[in-house]
């Protein structure tokens, strides 16, 4: 019997450590001759030293891949620069969002926030003071309330455009598409001038729930939708040719297979709606004081602590407070969002 | 594959252990009667009778686009399932037309199962219970479904395989194995007559080979019915032959007979043919 040498793995499609190298060699020349650029001429500051510092390091990776390849590669590179330009234009506004929020956020964070309302505190008082429990439970509580009344409705139109596919489906699923991009000004409008003016004469939560679930509606609809969509027809043809009813094959089979899809239908829903401040501003009154009924008073939320502390607030801590409502605000959309992608990234088997 | 002729395969469908129609009758059988059906305004099956005896195993061999998948989802009410279809004609279950107004189609489906082409168990289900779903989705009462479990199994020739594995999802088996736990959970709601639409056509020799042994195993307590593209297969599992073809037009079944007679001495030219590898 022979023995076999096992190789060891190579990938020599890779880019090598030495090409790497000539590479960052050539970029760190372009920021040099960057900087010259800006030094001798006309060009200046920081904006001058970028956009020559992107074409002069284009250029020299150009006639790089020029000398050592061909034409098509050099053409190559200069697309490979065009996107990296891209993803850095992208990224420079979500981390200055994200940067300034964290930054100035953590300012106005402190635990005992978590335990006390505004009753007894104004936005001009120290940060220490007060806090943003009721702004929190308000808006947990509407979002909530928005949930249970967007899912049901939500997911029952996605099985109409899906699963029953009527006559409407066409018309509907356009409505739903057009319904997405409603100001939520308007469905804030829409409810204090049908219920709140005519009917209720109350500014509450539930009303603030009613105006998310406008916006919500159309969000959970289509992604339920497409989550539907992505659904082979196999198994609907599988679960009707084992006798059962088109309400049991869809009941007991083609949700459950897109239970996952039907998550993220609900989060990128609350994602939409959490941090809505118009609509909010409009019907749920807003207010200082703990309320965990939404059927009565004004009730708080994070929106309407960071809008108040803003506008009504001069100091710097009331700058302080509303930066810290708005990183509270950010780390429960990420947590959301991060939560959506690991739930709908995991296999259904 | 090896070569294809007539006097091969006919001596493959007489090597075959002969089943003698009408053994076991679980009812007097399944039968068509002048069956036309359309998608849309295209008429793609045109005049098919037939008659499939209980306890028989009938292939339908023919071209692509011929209509025998169409023909074979007429016969438990599958075909109305595609949004633009229609149908002329009788199909009879126990002498019941499945089609007269007032048939339940559930209970239609819960006697003619199916088998399709590509194995489809449901992804939320473990294997247990994607074997005993139908009787969830059906809403059937059944006690000791531990039992029922093992002998669908049993009969699907897996059980050896997934017994210490019943709580696994069906998505971790091979695709030979989903096909025949597919083939399990359509005997879980006991139906008399089973079609299989191409059920190895997605799979390795070595699976079809063990879904042949299953489907004559099977042939001894229930009708089947397969449309096979594999014209060995359908001369190692089948007693009858049907063969269908399409010039063009709608679909035709062109000739029937004992699946011997159909691969040594066929009536048709056509059938001969096509049986022969001169064309398709």
């Amino acid at each position: 019997m022979t023995q076999t040498t096992i190789p060891s793995p190579q990938t020599p499609w890779a880019t090598s450590f030495q090409q790497r190298l000539n590479t960052a060699g050539l970029i760190a020349l372009g920021a040099v001759l960057a900087g010259v650029a800006v030094k001798t001429t006309g060009l200046s500051g920081k904006l001058g030293f970028a956009v020559s510092f992107f074409f002069i390091a284009s250029l020299l990776i150009f006639i790089q891949q020029l000398r050592l390849r061909d034409m098509a590669a050099a053409k190559d590179s200069l697309l490979s620069s065009f996107a990296s330009l891209a993803i850095v234009l992208t990224l420079i506004p979500i981390i200055s969002i994200v940067s300034t929020v964290v930054i100035r956020g953590y300012q106005g964070i402190h635990f005992g926030m978590f335990a006390n309302d505004m009753t007894m505190a104004s936005v001009n008082d120290p940060v220490t003071a007060g806090g943003l429990l009721h702004a929190l439970v308000g808006t947990i509580i509407m979002v909530g309330v928005a949930l249970l009344i967007s899912f049901p409705i939500g997911l029952l139109t996605a099985l109409y455009l899906t699963e029953i596919r009527g006559k409407l489906a066409r018309p509907i699923k356009f409505l739903v598409q057009a319904m997405s991009g409603v100001p939520s000004i308007v469905a804030g409008l829409f409810i204090l001038s049908i219920l709140v003016i005519p009917v209720t004469q109350e500014l509450t939560g539930l009303m603030g729930s009613l105006a998310l679930s406008i916006l919500m509606i159309p969000t959970i609809a289509r992604t339920a939708e497409e989550m539907l969509l992505l659904i082979p027809n196999d198994l609907r043809e599988a679960g009707v040719a084992l006798g059962a009813t088109q309400w049991r094959t869809v009941s007991g089979v083609v949700v459950p297979a897109a239970r996952s899809g039907l998550v993220t239908a609900v989060i990128l829903g609350i994602a939409r709606i959490i941090g809505e401040t118009a609509p909010i501003l409009l019907v749920s009154g807003g207010a200082d004081a703990l309320n965990f009924n939404p059927a009565s008073g004004p009730m708080g939320s994070l929106p309407f602590y960071i809008w108040k502390a803003f506008l009504t607030g001069g100091t710097e801590e009331a700058y302080a407070r509303a930066w810290g409502g708005m990183l509270i605000l950010l780390i429960l959309i990420i947590s959301l969002f991060s939560l959506a992608r690991y739930l709908s990234g995991r296999k259904v088997a | 594959m090896q070569a294809t002729t007539p006097s091969s395969l006919a001596s493959v469908a007489n090597n075959r252990e002969q089943r003698v129609p009408g053994t076991n009758l679980l009812g007097t059988g399944l039968e068509t009667r002048g069956v036309h059906a359309w998608f849309g305004k295209k008429h793609v099956l045109s005049d098919v009778s037939l008659d499939f005896a209980a306890g028989t195993v009938t292939a339908l061999i023919g071209p692509s686009g011929c209509g025998k998948s169409t023909y074979l989802r007429t016969l438990n009410r599958m075909h109305e399932f595609i949004p633009t279809a229609a149908l002329a004609g009788e199909v009879l279950l126990d002498g019941q037309d499945i089609y007269a107004a007032g048939t339940d189609v559930t209970k239609i489906r819960l006697k003619v199962g199916m088998v399709f082409q590509k194995p489809n168990p449901f992804p939320s289900m473990t294997i247990g219970e994607n074997v005993l779903s139908g009787l969830k989705l059906a809403q059937l009462k059944k006690s000791n479904t531990d039992e029922l479990l093992e002998s669908c199994l049993v009969r699907a020739g897996l059980w050896s395989e997934v017994k210490d594995r019943l709580s696994e999802h069906g998505g971790a088996l091979s695709g030979g194995q989903q096909q025949r736990l597919c083939i399990a959970r359509s005997l879980a709601v006991e139906p008399q007559v089973l079609l299989m639409d191409e059920p190895c056509s997605a799979l390795d020799p070595g699976s079809t080979f063990r879904i042949e042994e299953t489907i004559s195993e099977l042939a001894k307590s229930m009708t089947i019915v397969i449309v096979t593209h594999n014209m060995q297969q359908a001369a190692r599992v089948s007693d009858y032959t049907a063969f269908f073809l399409s010039d063009g037009g709608p679909g035709v079944m062109v000739e029937t007979a004992p699946t011997s007679k159909i691969f040594s001495s066929p009536t048709d030219k056509r059938t001969e043919d096509y049986v022969t590898g001169r064309f398709g």
